[in-house]
């Protein structure tokens, strides 16, 4: 499998390997990361069929972007914005890493062109919160050791907010007895609809304490 | 990904025309499929037309009662819709069951009709296959085919068609209906819209190469109860080994759907009849063709059916 990774992108991450116990911090970006400029071409990767312009706004600033055609939204976020916190686990929608909330629904980051989503608005990890400021599923997964190594972070915390979302709205599941009736946060509804988000620490049960306190406070 | 040039289509029409245009274009939706066998260079489309903007996303009300679902209506959506959970929940239910949350925001009812097979030698691209690769041969035949079909099978492939939504819709009878680049428009059974393999497998459903799905309609409710029963290898979030679509009417009348046993949903209307389970699956199952690693189809289709089956008595 290709992928369009730089080898600038190499070196982070391996000094972000290298960091250690750093690396659970994986979701509370630095401001001073969203500060970058708005467009950056990424010379590694020039492009063979001419480029799209596509605008997005990510955590509520504006992008015009000129990207190739096969740049997923995984990686303009990651590549031409610098927003490191999504992150790309298989790159084929199966581990749920590159989990991103667009125009307010969580969606695999990775199986989609950005060019699909111009003039949408995408909300990443460092979105949701700010260290100075977490939002309260960011705090509630801090607060109940909600991950170990924490690259699946981002995307555990993307989706369970749009998983209470989804709940809020009555939008049913695979395990709702009855499809029309209004569906609650049980923990069965929870384990059900974070299926497609993988950790291979096993956080699963501190991540369920978290994610039904954030719920309980919402009640 | 192998480079493609892209184009936004600004009507249906235009959509099926830059299919007739460009010998190798590929339409793009949710793209939670086609980007995956993108990637592993499966698909190689040179261009790419994205018809995410076609306002194909709305569910209507039609005459007699029906529904019709336009192409682009994402699979949450549709599991989520009032009309669909009240009328037609074995819909609702069968799209709840398949993929993850993420990706049915992300998927389309279109688009669920035409994914590919998860075969396991028709993601490797370094072993033969008819389907991939038309004449190379078909590795699944003596291979690992615990999850492949033993329906209407050939001696070219045996691989499933993986969609839980299908099977819902074969239950209820649904109808695809689509548009040519001609703009002329026709609407296909669903019970004839997906190949059996025989020798082409590569071709795999009753769309012409300049034919796009514009919506699916679904005819009035048929009332009952309905069921569908998903039996796959951990409880959320795979594909399944075999799966039920049932609706069962109080007298105990029922139509019956299978997944995970063929190249398209599988059903059998002359059997629905028979008084139980047992000889409503040996008269759907007629010819089936099993191996060592999937010879357990028949008698667990057999213990799932009698379930749905004994649990509609119980709330009969």
């Amino acid at each position: 499998m290709k992928t369009q990774t730089s080898p600038a992108l190499e070196v982070r991450r391996r000094s972000l390997l290298a960091g250690g116990v750093a690396s659970a911090a994986g979701s509370l970006v630095p401001m001073s990361v969203q500060a970058q400029p708005a467009s950056v071409p990424n010379p590694a990767s020039p492009p063979a069929s001419g480029l799209m312009p596509v605008s997005l706004k990510v955590n509520g600033r504006s992008h015009a972007l000129d990207l190739d055609p096969r740049t997923t939204l995984l990686d303009a976020l990651r590549e031409h914005l610098h927003l490191t916190g999504s992150k790309k686990g298989c790159d084929h929608g199966q581990c749920g890493a590159c989990t991103v909330l667009v125009n307010g629904r969580r969606i695999n980051s990775c199986l989609s062109l950005a060019a699909m989503h111009d003039g949408d608005e995408v909300t990443t990890i460092e979105g949701l919160g700010t260290p100075g400021k977490l939002h309260p599923m960011q705090a509630a997964f801090v607060k109940h050791d909600g991950f170990q190594c924490g690259y699946c972070t981002p995307g555990q915390i993307c989706s369970a907010v749009g998983t209470l979302q989804e709940i809020r709205a009555g939008i049913p599941s695979h395990v709702s007895v009855d499809v029309t009736a209004i569906q609650k946060v049980t923990p069965e509804e929870i384990r059900e609809r974070m299926s497609g988000n993988l950790c291979r620490c096993g956080a699963y049960a501190n991540m369920l304490d978290a994610i039904q306190e954030v719920a309980g406070g919402q009640a | 990904m192998k480079p493609f040039t892209y184009e936004r289509a600004r009507t249906p029409a235009a959509a099926a025309a830059a299919l007739a245009a460009t010998p190798g274009a590929k339409l793009i939706a949710g793209g939670t499929n086609l980007l995956d066998l993108m990637k592993l260079q499966i698909e190689t489309p040179t261009h790419v037309v994205d018809i995410n903007r076609l306002g194909l996303d709305q569910i209507e009300e039609v005459a007699g009662n029906g529904v019709r679902i336009g192409a682009l209506v994402r699979n949450t959506d549709l599991a989520a819709h009032p009309r669909v959970r009240k009328d037609y929940a074995v819909l609702s239910r069968a799209l709840l069951a398949g993929a993850s949350g993420q990706l049915r925001n992300k998927a389309t009812t279109a688009g669920n009709l035409l994914q590919r097979t998860r075969c396991p030698y028709f993601y490797d691209p370094t072993k033969p296959c008819n389907k991939r690769q038309p004449g190379s041969g078909c590795s699944a035949i003596g291979g690992f085919d615990r999850n492949l079909a033993i329906m209407g099978t050939s001696d070219q492939c045996i691989a499933t068609h993986p969609s839980d939504m299908a099977v819902a819709m074969r239950v209820l009878d649904a109808s695809v209906e689509t548009v040519r680049a001609d703009g002329s428009r026709r609407s296909i059974p669903i019970a004839d819209f997906h190949r059996l393999p025989g020798t082409t497998p590569q071709v795999e459903t009753a769309l012409a190469r300049d034919e796009m799905i514009t919506s699916v309609v679904l005819p009035a409710p048929l009332g009952g109860r309905h069921y569908y029963r998903k039996v796959r290898d951990r409880a959320s979030y795979a594909f399944a080994l075999i799966s039920v679509a049932a609706v069962i009417q109080p007298d105990g009348r029922g139509r019956y759907a299978y997944g995970g046993l063929a190249h398209k949903p599988w059903r059998v209307e002359a059997a629905e009849a028979q008084p139980d389970a047992k000889s409503i699956v040996r008269a759907t199952l007629d010819g089936a063709r099993t191996s060592a690693h999937n010879a357990f189809k028949p008698l667990l289709v057999e213990r799932t059916l009698a379930s749905v089956m004994a649990q509609a008595r119980s709330q009969a």
